[in-house]
């Protein structure tokens, strides 16, 4: 556990470092969210239909785009082939990584969903389904993206890649994320979908730091 | 030593492996074609129409099979991953990689054929219902198994790693397989049972039957050719592939 607190120590203290990088994700989200009004028409009443899908969408691009800097950094100095031979297990490695990525990246855009909300006109009655369960997706998903960015280390350049493996493996969080707002929008039990993704978080948590140390252990053989 | 379990060592040797592979893939070939053709004649032909689809239920002779297909070459690709993985032995790695091509070939076939028989029958190409959008997400995962494959320049460590998604990916197989049954889908339900009666017609079954066996053994054909073809560019600079085949120009 020593090893645990002190890897969170120096991961935070690099975080930061550069502290202004956390506010890349959430501008980009916010960015997202911008063009939709643009592109679908200002009308309120259809934006609050479609505001629940766009922020779940927005959250999970947001999160594609700073996926690689979860080991990328680690690698080119040379750290992550220590931390890779250092006696602590290497799964426990990654749990901290991932924790400390999901706070750096994921928290802050979650910490302005309900500004985004209000952007898109999102029905007040909403906004608890929205924040639980994009809580639990966005850690569903930096699970997931720990295993497919370990295995796209071998790539110098893997944006589009890593793209192409990681989306066909968030569907499923984003088709009960997403349907929980749509559930609750239409007056129907929504409870049931974020049952289902606590049970995959509960799953992931002790599988994906293994599966990506796995992984990790291939991209660097 | 156990004869099988011998000639499983042997023919995992690359030389033996380009051995058997020239000798089989022909006549899986030819045996794939003729049964194919008995059985896109049984499917257009012998057989009588639906009597409420008319003859566009005919498509799914050839969309049954390829989804089969789809799903099982990726569970074997995803064995193949892990036998690679955990024994290290080369031919699975290359078996794994020359199937993730031709089920992504299959896929495309299912999702095109279904396309083409909803029009008529659903009124619509494409309907975003569980078993369609999972089988779409089948193919992206075959695509990123292929893309990942190809971005690694070391060709053993790119088996590895793209052979690790497919393991992650197979997780995708019971969703798409099970799909009809968890969700109320417009897809319809399972007609072909291995253990039990079929709710399809004998009269209509016999084609379906020809074109399963000829899509695997087309599978097995495409597969061999291919992984011999991955299996020399590995092996090209050794002495066995040197002396069979001359220097590469």
């Amino acid at each position: 556990m020593a090893e645990f607190r002190a890897l969170l120590r120096r991961d935070t203290a690099l975080m930061w470092q550069r502290r202004g990088d956390a506010a890349q994700p959430l501008l980009f989200a916010l960015m997202v969210c911008v063009m939709f009004p643009l592109a679908l028409g200002s009308e309120p009443t259809r934006l609050a239909q479609s505001a629940g899908a766009v922020i779940w969408v927005a959250h999970l691009l947001a999160g594609l785009l700073v996926l690689d800097n979860l080991y990328r950094s680690d690698l080119e100095d040379g750290s992550l082939e220590q931390l890779l031979l250092a006696p602590v297990p290497l799964p426990l490695v990654i749990a901290s990584k991932v924790l400390v990525h999901w706070l750096t990246t994921a928290l802050p855009v979650l910490l302005v969903t309900p500004l985004l909300a209000q952007m898109l006109f999102l029905p007040d009655g909403l906004l608890p389904v929205l924040m639980l369960g994009l809580t639990v997706g966005s850690l569903l998903m930096s699970l997931i993206g720990a295993v497919v960015a370990a295995l796209t280390l071998g790539i110098r350049r893997s944006g589009m890649l890593l793209a192409l493996m990681a989306l066909p493996l968030y569907v499923p969080v984003l088709v009960f994320g997403a349907g929980s707002v749509w559930s609750a929008a239409q007056g129907l039990p929504w409870l049931g979908a974020i049952w289902l993704m606590c049970a995959g978080l509960a799953l992931l948590l002790v599988l994906a730091p293994w599966a990506a140390a796995t992984a990790l252990r291939l991209a660097l053989s | 030593m156990n004869k099988i379990i011998l000639w499983f060592n042997q023919t995992g040797s690359p030389p033996r492996f380009d051995d058997f592979a020239t000798r089989w893939a022909g006549p899986s070939f030819l045996a794939a074609m003729v049964l194919m053709a008995i059985g896109i004649y049984g499917a257009l032909w012998a057989v009588p129409a639906d009597y409420k689809q008319g003859d566009s239920f005919r498509i799914l002779y050839i969309h049954v099979p390829a989804a089969w297909m789809s799903l099982s070459i990726f569970v074997i690709m995803a064995i193949q991953s892990v036998i690679a993985l955990v024994w290290r032995i080369k031919l699975c790695e290359l078996l794994a990689m020359a199937s993730a091509p031709i089920g992504a070939l299959f896929t495309a076939v299912t999702l095109i054929s279904g396309a083409v028989w909803g029009k008529p029958t659903w009124g619509t190409w494409w309907t975003w219902d569980p078993r369609l959008t999972s089988e779409l997400v089948l193919l992206f995962l075959y695509l990123g198994v292929i893309g990942l494959y190809a971005a690694i320049d070391d060709r053993r460590a790119a088996a590895r790693a793209a052979g690790f998604l497919a393991i992650v990916g197979v997780v995708n197989v019971p969703i798409v397989h099970f799909a009809v049954t968890w969700w109320n889908t417009l897809h319809q339900g399972e007609t072909i049972r291995l253990i039990g009666p079929s709710k399809m017609d004998s009269s209509m079954m016999w084609p379906l039957l020809v074109l399963l066996a000829a899509t695997k053994l087309w599978y097995i054909g495409s597969l061999l050719v291919r992984a011999r073809v991955l299996n020399l560019q590995q092996e090209s600079r050794k002495q066995w592939a040197l002396e069979r085949y001359g220097e590469v120009k």
